[in-house]
């Protein structure tokens, strides 16, 4: 009987068959591993698919809101859904709610901000803890790595249940006054860290969580690539009568600094894309820049989600919606491809962040 | 900082080591502590978020909770978990059906360039943030100007089967990639068909990671929130097996829309969804580190 090959990859059957073999062509397939190939097959083709009739269904969708607003999506502040009892008026062939206007621009601007946020505190800390959890003894260890994978399981709708009711009230009355009283002082400052400290619903709340939500990601990563780092070269710069600062300076991080890139991406990849855990803590202003860091504002992710309910009967602002979300793809699969790039080279399992365990 | 000291050629005196400077002990005493205070960033937030749900749900607790239904913004969340549970199995079902498949023929058929397009295509697929797929979820499956579906079973199953293809998928590709070769090479030489021995050692041996996959697939149909709202919509009936036209209830909803409400019943059923919902999480954590000790010790 011919044993075809399984290679991995490789063509099973494709090794030429011995003399007294099989017979027909299709005994030959079905041997060959043919129909577990062919089904196969037809499961690995759904997830392209899927992704390019995604694409082609937002295109379609968005192109008369992207005619309709133009550039003004990506320069004006002022997003109304128009009055949908106001007689219908018609722009450029298109019949829609009067007064309708799109402009992304404090979205577009508080996605980025609050994810900028996010990693400003989240890498560092994550780093610092990173360094550590790969000294601690094993059991010691596994507790903390315990804690991680409980922060990236936990339901995001949870943290931001967490952050509107009890870590946002605390940022409203003690973190923020302590931030405009300090930072706030300081001489050019004053805009950005001072004035009004607001009611704990906004960008810095929203930056905060947001930062929670991205720590076990960069955390986890960096602890992996840490203990990847090859003890002979640690032992030779303790050797040298190196400090553990100037170990990990010279020595444990430019190791691994390419693949703590690459984490810190992923994890902005997740920030930019989170919707209902800032949706509940950003304070939802639509049409307004926030003044300062305390400011009310709201990102693409969470317009959709809070505001597409208004938005159902009128197929103008629902084409405003499928422009939303193209703008939110372009932000994130950049970000998606930079990270690819980065961490292809370090490789290790796909991180289940956020989304699960 | 000093940080000459390493590059120095050795002394002369061998018995007498050259003094350390406070700077370099300060500079390591300051980074120390630096360490120890973002591990208690990382740990605080964790136990802070679990300990703020436990302290807000428990004391309310009551049973009847899961054996009654909601009413209005008040009463139990039976339905809800019914719900979150159906809509579970059924995207275990397509889209770990899709998964699977789609693993194994990465890591065992495709080829060239074939592999590099198939495979870009989930990866991808798993950087599109989930509101996006939720919404094109919406506008093909439930409006009126798609297939009009209505809210329902259906389109919340095919929306999160989207969003946790890459995951199952990842992890059988990566699993069944390794696999030792010592497992297919003795197959073939027992002369064993590969498609037996595709079935009886190489995925058996692949089995652990492949189940890891599903139950990271499990805790993200149970924790999302966002791709549901417009696709599941939200019911107060115990749901049943239509799969389109009739809203279905899950336990994320109740945590996002009742938390504000001025009731005092709707934010007590919002933490008791949260309570439901860290359970469901610490089952995963458990269930996962099982599944690795098991396997370990397999292995060996």
């Amino acid at each position: 009987m011919a044993v075809p090959a399984l290679r991995r990859g490789g063509g099973a059957g494709s090794r030429p068959r011995r003399p007294g073999g099989t017979t027909s062509s299709l005994g030959r397939w079905l041997r060959g591993g043919g129909p577990i190939r062919a089904v196969g097959l037809a499961g690995a083709v759904v997830p392209g698919l899927v992704l390019i009739g995604l694409l082609v269904e937002l295109i379609i969708k968005a192109i008369p809101a992207i005619g309709y607003s133009g550039l003004h999506f990506l320069t004006s502040s002022t997003w109304n859904f128009g009055s949908q009892y106001g007689t219908p008026v018609t722009t450029n062939g298109l019949v829609h709610a009067p007064g309708e206007e799109f402009g992304a621009l404090p979205q577009i601007l508080g996605t980025l901000a609050t994810s900028a946020i996010a990693l400003i505190i989240a890498v560092p800390v994550s780093l610092g803890a990173a360094l550590l959890i790969a000294e601690l003894p094993r059991r010691l260890a596994g507790i903390v790595g315990g804690f991680l994978e409980l922060l990236a399981g936990v339901p995001s709708v949870l943290i931001g249940l967490w952050g509107a009711l009890t870590l946002g009230p605390i940022v409203a009355a003690h973190v923020s006054p302590l931030i405009a009283d300090t930072l706030g002082r300081v001489p050019g400052l004053t805009g950005f860290f001072g004035q009004s400290t607001g009611n704990g619903q906004g960008l810095f709340t929203s930056g905060l969580v947001l930062a929670v939500m991205v720590i076990p990601i960069i955390a986890s990563t960096s602890r992996d690539l840490i203990r990847g780092v090859p003890v002979l070269t640690q032992e030779g710069a303790v050797a040298l009568g190196m400090s553990d600062l100037e170990c990990v300076r010279k020595v444990t991080l430019p190791w691994i600094a390419s693949g703590i890139l690459g984490a810190v991406v992923l994890g902005l990849g997740r920030a930019l894309g989170e919707t209902i855990a800032v949706a509940m803590v950003c304070g939802v202003a639509l049409s307004s820049l926030p003044t300062n860091l305390y400011g009310a504002m709201i990102t693409i992710a969470a317009n959709i989600i809070q505001n597409l309910e208004t938005a159902i009967t009128d197929p103008l602002d629902i084409s405003a919606f499928a422009e939303l979300a193209l703008a939110l793809m372009v932000i994130t699969l950049l970000t998606n491809v930079v990270a690819t790039l980065l961490v292809r080279r370090v490789s290790g399992t796909a991180l289940p962040v956020g989304r699960g365990l | 900082m000093s940080e000459t000291t390493s590059g120095r050629a050795p002394t002369a005196d061998v018995g007498e080591w050259p003094a350390v400077r406070a700077g370099r002990k300060i500079a390591n005493l300051g980074y120390r502590i630096a360490c120890w205070i973002a591990l208690a960033l990382v740990v605080g937030p964790a136990l802070w978020l679990v300990g703020g749900v436990l302290a807000n749900a428990v004391p309310h607790w009551q049973w009847s909770v899961i054996t009654t239904n909601t009413a209005g913004e008040t009463g139990g969340l039976k339905q809800a978990i019914l719900g979150t549970l159906l809509i579970t199995l059924g995207v275990l079902i397509i889209g770990g059906t899709i998964s699977i498949l789609t693993g194994l023929y990465l890591a065992e058929f495709a080829t060239g360039r074939l592999r590099t397009v198939l495979r870009s295509g989930y990866e991808v697929l798993s950087g599109i943030p989930s509101v996006v797929l939720g919404l094109v979820g919406y506008l093909v499956l439930v409006s009126v100007t798609g297939l009009d579906w209505k809210y329902g079973l259906l389109p919340a199953v095919l929306v999160l089967s989207v969003i946790i293809i890459p995951y199952i998928t990842k992890a059988t590709e990566t699993s069944l990639l390794q696999v030792p070769a010592a497992y297919r090479e003795g197959a073939e030489a027992l002369g064993i068909p590969p498609t037996w021995a595709l079935r009886k050692i190489v995925f058996k041996a692949a089995v652990p990671g492949i189940v890891t996959g599903l139950l990271i697939a499990t805790a993200i149909s149970v924790g999302e929130t966002a791709p549901l709202l417009y696709t599941a919509g939200w019911s107060d009936f115990t749901p049943t097996l239509q799969l389109t036209g009739q809203p279905i209830a899950f336990l994320t909803y109740p945590v996002f829309a009742f938390y504000n409400l001025p009731d005092a019943g709707a934010k007590i059923l919002s933490y008791d969804a949260g309570l439901l919902l860290l359970v469901f999480v610490l089952l995963f954590i458990i269930a996962g580190r099982v599944i690795v000790v098991r396997s370990r010790r397999h292995a060996e």
